[in-house]
């Protein structure tokens, strides 16, 4: 359970984890920042309130895994792991440069904290089956999480894998979706209209939880009870808004794979009390 | 006679016994690809994913990455069709500790028809970075190449096939990733050749010998890392080059050795092997015969190279 302060120091963590996210994407020149905004709260919440991990010992066996399946979401992800203590912040200017660890996607064999290659939508909730089954064969505790985006959802593996966590009973696998309602071309509504999505993991046989992706306390009780299912895989769906935290990205989907410029990074820094 | 998917699944028994690390999956065809032999003995380390190859290999590369080593098993052209895009980016990409072995390679899958006959799986796979391509000749050589696999740190793509074939290697034989296996020495000409057309070959150089030609007959197993040093060697010294596979004669072992020897060494290359066409149905003899894969196409070949030297 989570007391207010916690709440607090998490959604102050959030914050300042926009603002890394804006400054790296901003320095990088290209990379997408709506999709990044919309993830940064239950990152967030993953990182600083639920997962069990060690950035001193990135192969803790033991540890939870975090698949970041919207592998576009790289920069939300990477401030988070140098946050937590993984490698430098001062490390974040180099995304997306030749030679960086930080790539345009998230890379296992790049990036200390990063458990896979993902980036090429739809393919991380089987990897994440994968890692829940090898941790209940090795007779691990550790938890898998992954985060999908909402458009991504559109790809058929993705409910492949969705009747593989159920089939196999992977109650420590706790997937979540990021439903910020907005994809490359436009809604998703009118690009391929994924709604309704909690009776479709129902009937695949999930538990599901839907929460507003940007209360704290809200994702960290839905994170909680993710650890309480009875045989069944969780889905927290979490309704959010693509460029979250600054009012001129959000609810557009132009800014799903566009950085902010100078000027809209000074602005942006600005709202979120940062300068 | 044994088929190589045969020696697969006793293979696969036999390495679950000695490493816990061992997870098997495949797509709901475990009674042909034989892995249902090692869901009989270890259930807790098998997953069937269904008919869903894209899923089966991300799961694959999540066990792999969660520190198993997953054999990841479907029909060739479901394998590297299908699921080519997670190979790629799951498996490929990251270097992860995975095997996809992959049956009904070929043409001799026979009567399901051209819809189920791999003729491009090599080519694909081998364009992969990071990949391990491996097509073995029989069935001792399918069980040292699993073996091999398994004590090898990255991901491999071995193709095996569904009919019964000759075994032309002895039952100890040794397999190691990158190197060929010279069967038979020869000093006019070389085939050099991959999976079942490595008997054919032998075959054909039987009855070349009867003519008074002396064929080499290098075996391939390991498509990727291609043994150069044998190939560049054997193009040396018998100047000419009949490649054999049950593939197209498109990027895959003929592609290969086309490859090192345009840069490293050139001869007259004959590549026999599917001329850009897919298959049908029809027995596999009938269809080795169609489709010009018989010891007796492999000495038209070879007469035909034997005048461009």
């Amino acid at each position: 359970m989570v007391n207010d302060l916690d709440v607090r120091e998490l959604e102050d963590a959030a914050r300042r984890l926009r603002v890394e996210v804006l400054k790296m994407l901003n320095m990088a020149k290209s990379g997408h920042t709506g999709g990044s905004l919309s993830a940064i709260d239950v990152l967030t919440a993953l990182y600083f309130h639920k997962m069990r991990h060690d950035p001193s010992n990135p192969a803790w066996p033991e540890r939870d895994r975090f698949v970041l399946s919207k592998g576009h979401a790289a920069p939300a992800l990477y401030a988070c792991l140098a946050k937590a203590g993984y490698f430098p912040t001062e490390d974040l200017k180099t995304l997306r440069r030749l030679g960086s660890h930080l790539q345009g996607h998230p890379d296992m064999r790049k990036t200390p904290g990063v458990e896979v290659c993902t980036g090429s939508l739809g393919q991380g909730l089987s990897q994440s089956v994968g890692l829940a089954l090898a941790a209940r064969v090795a007779g691990r505790r550790s938890r898998t999480y992954c985060l999908l985006g909402d458009g991504e959802v559109q790809e058929g593996q993705v409910w492949e894998a969705a009747m593989a966590a159920a089939h196999y009973g992977l109650d420590n696998l706790c997937a979540l979706l990021d439903w910020n309602g907005l994809q490359i071309d436009g809604e998703v509504d009118n690009v391929m209209k994924v709604a309704p999505l909690a009776p479709k993991f129902l009937g695949f046989g999930w538990q599901v939880l839907e929460v507003d992706g940007h209360d704290m306390q809200a994702i960290c009780r839905a994170l909680d009870e993710s650890e309480q299912t009875g045989g069944r895989p969780t889905m927290i769906i979490a309704r959010t808004v693509k460029g979250k935290g600054v009012p001129f990205f959000e609810h557009k989907a132009s800014y799903h794979g566009v950085p902010p410029s100078d000027d809209e990074l000074g602005r942006a820094l600005e709202h979120l009390g940062h300068s | 006679m044994i088929a190589t998917r045969d020696a697969y699944g006793k293979t696969l028994v036999e390495l679950g016994r000695q490493d816990p690390r061992i997870a098997v999956l495949d797509a709901d065809l475990s009674g042909s690809t034989k892995t249902a032999l090692f869901r009989n003995e270890f259930p807790e380390r098998f997953f069937n994913a269904g008919i869903a190859e894209a899923n089966m290999v991300g799961m694959a590369a999540g066990l792999a990455a969660g520190g198993m080593i997953p054999f990841a098993s479907t029909f060739a052209v479901f394998a590297s069709g299908r699921a080519f895009e997670q190979i790629r980016q799951s498996l490929a990409y990251p270097r992860l500790n995975a095997k996809i072995v992959a049956t009904h390679g070929g043409i001799t899958v026979g009567e399901d028809g051209g819809s189920h006959q791999s003729v491009e799986d090599l080519a694909i796979m081998r364009a992969l970075p990071n990949m391990t391509v491996l097509c073995p000749a029989d069935g001792p050589e399918t069980a040292a190449a699993v073996r091999a696999i398994a004590a090898y740190d990255g991901p491999v793509y071995m193709r095996l096939g569904r009919a019964k074939v000759p075994v032309v290697m002895p039952e100890d034989v040794a397999f190691t990733i990158g190197r060929a296996n010279l069967l038979r020495p020869g000093t006019d000409l070389t085939f050099m050749t991959t999976g079942l057309m490595t008997a054919q070959a032998l075959e054909a150089a039987r009855i070349l010998e009867e003519e008074g030609v002396s064929a080499r007959v290098l075996h391939l197993g390991s498509i990727k890392p291609l043994d150069v040093d044998a190939v560049l060697r054997a193009a040396r010294e018998t100047g000419a080059v009949v490649t054999a596979e049950e593939h197209s004669v498109i990027g895959g072992l003929g592609g290969a050795v086309c490859e090192v020897l345009a840069e490293g060494h050139p001869v007259p290359v004959e590549r026999v092997g599917l001329r850009d066409v897919f298959g049908q149905s029809g027995t596999a003899d009938e269809l080795l015969r169609h489709y010009g894969l018989t010891p007796a196409h492999l000495v038209e070949a070879a007469e035909r190279i034997l005048k461009r030297k």
